[in-house]
């Protein structure tokens, strides 16, 4: 049969169709003469006749003009341009989102991947910023809440817990001129009975400007009237909307309304408005009067104790600077009207710290470091997903020199690739901010330490805007270095490269990521390191007591009916019956208990042998009204004389147990026992020292402050504490018997609360709750950093063995071993890897000191630190380059030489 | 219709019943080009042929404006075809023509009719 198709395609030549139209033209023509042709033969006609005929219809001249007329070249679609940018630019950036979706979507492991990167990166920046948002940023919720300050004793750093005392407070108010108002205020925890059932409340006593102080009044009835704040004044309580809602059904007669109270009457007079924060106390639900005798009649009543907290609200115009030197100048001229006990001299001058400062301080540096921890994973997030994005722009780059040839412009490329990158942001930005939601109540729920202001975490409008702000900044740094990378560069080269022939030196840039990703990744683990280590440093240290098997709870004797003599009989029937119990091996009670959080229970200590009244003599101690047996119980080891026994009462000469520091910073060398001492009292008998006992830690495992004196609850003559601490040595798990000690403590007195219960070893941890949470975050972040570097060193490598695939094949078939190109890809990993380490380290060395506060026991430097998690890096990193490495160990010489 | 006087007329006719034809012939099912020039001959009883040009221009152009669209099938044993099939615009541009055309043909009717009489 004739070649028809030849024929027509000369014939068409002229037409110049595009290629793909003349073939699919040619063939069907070519086909229908075909068929004619066959037709032909079949009706008798000879082959040569057959074809003359046909190629006569198939005139050269109709077939140009008829197809002319149909295939025109069609015109190209007008270029609207000037007319109406506006519109011109929404349909761009429309035809942008549609081209960028299609492209995301042709590639749906790559955009899972970025999406999934992206998502974790903001949504753990997002849940960290919800929680440090109202705790470091947002003020307090009070009117002008930076005129609030906290007013202590200045002890220094070490510590600012002590309280402060009523007549310190009386002295302030008649003398300071910079304060609106002064409040002072302790805490509170009535039984409510009488409603239901009985119920234990968190409240506070305070002095009737306390709300002024705060700058909120109740919502509800009156503020607290500073006349009723005296002894014997009426009993008045104002509580919070919760309990109102909570006890009393929200209604709306609770004004006036008598509630008991530890077995009294109270008129409830206000309640506060639902959006009131007490963020001092955030649990407490009701208030009611102090109601100290401001005539200050003794310097040995409870006004001189010092258990108070110490609130002002600066004048407008005033400043803490200001307040604080006044104060300071009414600490050191003390005038006769205004007598003040040793204890509460205010020799060491006075410190103002604003509220806000105060509720946050504690959490404040852990804080800080977790958010610098977040921002790193955030960063390397980010280098990850750049480091995708140019690995597929290299895949992508036929495409992109196609379009420049096509005569794109950069900008209008850089700007498709940046929606590109901004897609994949706001992907991963929706599933962050359903991250962050789990996150953040991951968060709150599961936070060892309790968050100040906690009611106010959660993803709100600015959490919101943050994580807008985040991913609009991510979207587009992401992309534009990919996108300015795709957007230059020669063209032929480009073309050339895209038919991956040759080695490309673009990965340049790829590489500069992977080290800063490895540098950052090492800076987030050196942080996680030096925490680690300061919380095995921490957990080594001696208590000074056996944590192991204590049970621990607090007993109060609550109550009008109970006087001294009562309370003393109701400790000890107690703590009989608690004896008494299977399991138990040994039971005391305590005035205050180590590491229980509360403000220390301190006095100054005058010994006997120091005959003037001068005041270096003068050692501040922490007091322990104990019932014989604690230190035994507690397992507080006993270094000198004996310990206290049942024989010590009420009826013998006062005898007291004191600390191995506060021996040795007394006596050095000699002998104290058979010394005598007074504990806060400037007259009275004086007590004999009849032992030394192991220094014990008080405040926190950190803080060395350990002066101590240990007396029997009947040798303490200052008052009965209505509150006492229970440790109960037990010999199984200690937490098992709390129920069992609360029945038999009940079956002496049903209505005394018992509470704070825990057993020491928990006490113990949470006393590190703090360095607890920062470690626990670090090591997370730091986990998936390395995830992420370890995926991105993979990423790098194996697009360089594809890429040099060939070259191996070459190598390999020049003689060089398996092992040698093992090497070289593993050679090729390490120097990127130890590039970042390096920098890393210069990096951390940087910042490590920021987490000074944190650390304990490991300076901020530590060799070993930097070192094992440099170690720990490179390995991971060695591993990360180990796979593609043995792929190019495989690469077969003889089907690359074939190929090529 | 071998008169050179009338190859005026032919063509112009041809022109403007060469889409009703093809148009008509797709109507119930897909065919493809060689098939539809056959029909068109055999039906007209060898009066009406189109050249290979004419055809596929014509077939093409009728592809453009929508009325058709072709598809390549290939069947078992055949080699592969490009058959056109009436789209629904082209149902209706066939409908209207319909009518147009039966109109002019009664119209040249009564006219000739007239004449004859």
């Amino acid at each position: 049969m004739p070649d028809w198709k030849k024929e027509i395609r000369r014939r068409m030549a002229r037409l110049k169709l595009a290629p793909t139209r003349e073939v699919e033209i040619v063939e069907e023509l070519a086909q229908h003469l075909d068929d004619r042709y066959q037709e032909l033969l079949a009706d008798g006609v000879s082959d040569t006749d057959a074809e003359r005929l046909i190629l006569a219809e198939l005139s050269e001249n109709e077939l140009f003009s008829e197809l002319h007329r149909v295939e025109r070249k069609r015109p190209s679609e007008p270029i609207v341009t000037g007319t109406n940018r506006k519109i011109n630019m929404v349909v761009d950036i429309w035809n942008d989102l549609r081209f960028g979706i299609r492209m995301l979507l042709k590639r749906p492991g790559f955009t899972a991947i970025a999406v999934i990167t992206l998502a974790l990166g903001i949504g753990a920046s997002t849940a960290i910023f919800s929680a440090v948002n109202p705790i470091l940023f947002e003020s307090l919720p009070y009117p002008d809440a930076n005129q609030i300050v906290t007013i202590t004793d200045d002890f220094g750093a070490s510590d600012s817990s002590v309280g402060m005392t009523f007549g310190t407070y009386r002295e302030f108010v008649q003398r300071s001129r910079s304060f609106s108002a002064i409040a002072v205020v302790r805490p509170w925890q009535p039984a409510m009975t009488g409603v239901a059932e009985p119920e234990r409340l968190e409240g506070q006593r305070v002095s009737a400007s306390y709300f002024q102080v705060l700058g909120v009044s109740p919502a509800l009835g009156s503020n607290f009237n500073s006349s009723d704040d005296r002894p014997n004044g009426p009993n008045v309580i104002i509580i919070s909307e919760g309990l109102w809602q909570r006890r009393f059904n929200g209604e709306s007669a609770i004004v006036g309304r008598q509630v008991t109270l530890n077995g009294s009457n109270f008129t409830v007079i206000g309640v506060m408005p639902r959006a009131f924060e007490n963020v001092l106390s955030p649990k407490v639900e009701v208030w009611t009067l102090l109601q100290y005798d401001a005539s200050l009649p003794s310097l040995e009543g409870r006004e001189w104790g010092r258990h108070l907290r110490m609130l002002g609200r600066l004048k407008p115009g005033v400043s803490t600077d200001q307040a604080r030197s006044e104060l300071n100048t009414i600490a050191r001229t003390p005038l006769p009207e205004f007598p003040r006990p040793r204890h509460a001299s205010l020799e060491s001058g006075m410190l103002l710290i604003s509220l806000q400062d105060q509720v946050t301080r504690g959490v404040k540096p852990a804080l800080m470091a977790v958010l610098g921890a977040v921002v790193l994973l955030l960063l390397i997030a980010c280098v990850n997903v750049t480091n995708l994005l140019l690995a597929r722009g290299a895949s992508r780059r036929g495409e992109f020199a196609m379009r420049i040839a096509l005569g794109a412009e950069r900008n209008r490329m850089i700007r498709q690739l940046l929606t590109e990158s901004l897609l994949l942001a706001i992907m991963g930005g929706v599933l962050g901010l359903l991250v962050a939601q789990f996150g953040v109540r991951a968060l709150v729920t599961l936070s060892p330490i309790e968050l100040p202001r906690m009611v106010d975490i959660g993803v709100d409008g600015a959490v919101f805007a943050f994580a807008l702000g985040i991913t609009t900044l991510i979207g587009l740094g992401i992309g534009l270095i990919p996108a300015l990378h795709a957007s230059q560069g020669d063209l032929n080269i480009k073309l050339q490269q895209s038919s991956r022939r040759t080695v490309g030196g673009h990965q340049w840039m790829r590489r500069t990521l992977v080290i800063a990703e490895v540098s950052l990744a090492l800076v987030l683990l050196v942080g996680a390191g030096l925490l680690f280590r300061s919380l095995s440093r921490l957990f080594a240290i001696d208590p000074g007591f056996d944590t192991s098997q204590l049970l621990t709870m607090q007993v109060q004797a609550s109550g009008t009916r109970f006087d001294d003599e009562s309370t003393h009989r109701f400790f000890a029937q107690s703590l009989e019956a608690v004896r008494q119990l299977p399991g138990v091996s040994a039971a005391a009670f305590s005035s205050q208990l180590p590491l229980s959080g509360d403000l220390d229970d301190g006095y100054g200590v005058k010994f006997e042998s120091n005959a003037t009244d001068n005041p270096e003599g003068n050692i501040g101690a922490f007091r322990y009204a104990v019932s014989p047996g604690y230190l035994e119980t507690m397992g507080i080891a006993l270094r000198r004389g004996r310990l206290l026994s049942a024989h010590d009462t009420a009826n013998t000469p006062p005898v007291v147990l004191i600390s191995a520091s506060l021996a040795r910073s007394k006596f050095q060398d000699q002998d104290p026992i058979g010394q005598r001492l007074r504990l806060g009292a400037s007259d009275g008998p004086w007590s004999t020292i009849v032992g030394v006992v192991g220094d014990v830690k008080q405040t926190s495992l950190t803080v060395s402050q350990t002066n101590a004196v240990y007396m029997t609850t009947d040798h303490w003559r200052l008052f009965a504490d209505r509150a006492l601490w229970l440790v109960v040595r037990t010999h199984g798990e200690p937490a098992e018997l709390a129920p069992a000690i609360r029945q038999a403590i009940w079956a002496v007195d049903k209505d005394q609360p018992i509470v704070r219960v825990a057993t020491m070893d928990h006490r113990l941890a949470s006393s590190a709750a703090e360095r607890r949470f920062a470690l626990f975050l670090f090591e997370a972040f730091g986990f998936v950093a390395v995830v992420l570097v370890a995926v991105g060193l993979y990423g790098v490598l194996s697009a360089s063995v594809t890429e040099r695939t060939r070259e191996i094949g070459v190598r390999l078939a020049l003689g060089a071993q398996r092992r040698d190109v093992l090497y070289l890809i593993l050679r090729q990993g390490l120097k990127l890897t130890l590039a970042g380490v390096s920098l890393g380290l210069l990096a951390s060395w940087a910042v490590t000191r920021l987490l000074t506060k944190l650390l304990y026991g490991v300076s901020a430097t530590d060799p070993l630190v930097f070192g094992s998690v440099a170690l720990l890096l490179t390995v991971v990193a060695l591993l990360a380059c180990y796979v593609p490495a043995r792929r190019a160990m495989k690469v077969d010489p003889l089907v690359i030489l074939r190929y090529e | 219709m071998t008169n050179i006087d009338t190859r005026i007329l032919d063509r112009e006719l041809k022109k403007g019943s060469a889409e009703l034809l093809v148009l008509t012939l797709v109507e119930t099912r897909p065919r493809h080009g060689y098939e539809i020039s056959k029909l068109i001959e055999a039906r007209s009883g060898g009066v009406l042929r189109f050249n290979v040009a004419s055809l596929y221009s014509l077939l093409y152009r009728l592809e453009k404006r929508g009325w058709l669209k072709g598809r390549w099938i290939e069947k078992t044993g055949q080699r592969r075809r490009r058959f056109y099939r009436l789209t629904p615009e082209g149902k209706r541009v066939l409908a209207a023509q319909r009518n147009t055309w039966q109109e002019f043909v009664e119209a040249i009717n009564r006219i000739t009719r007239v004449e004859n009489a």
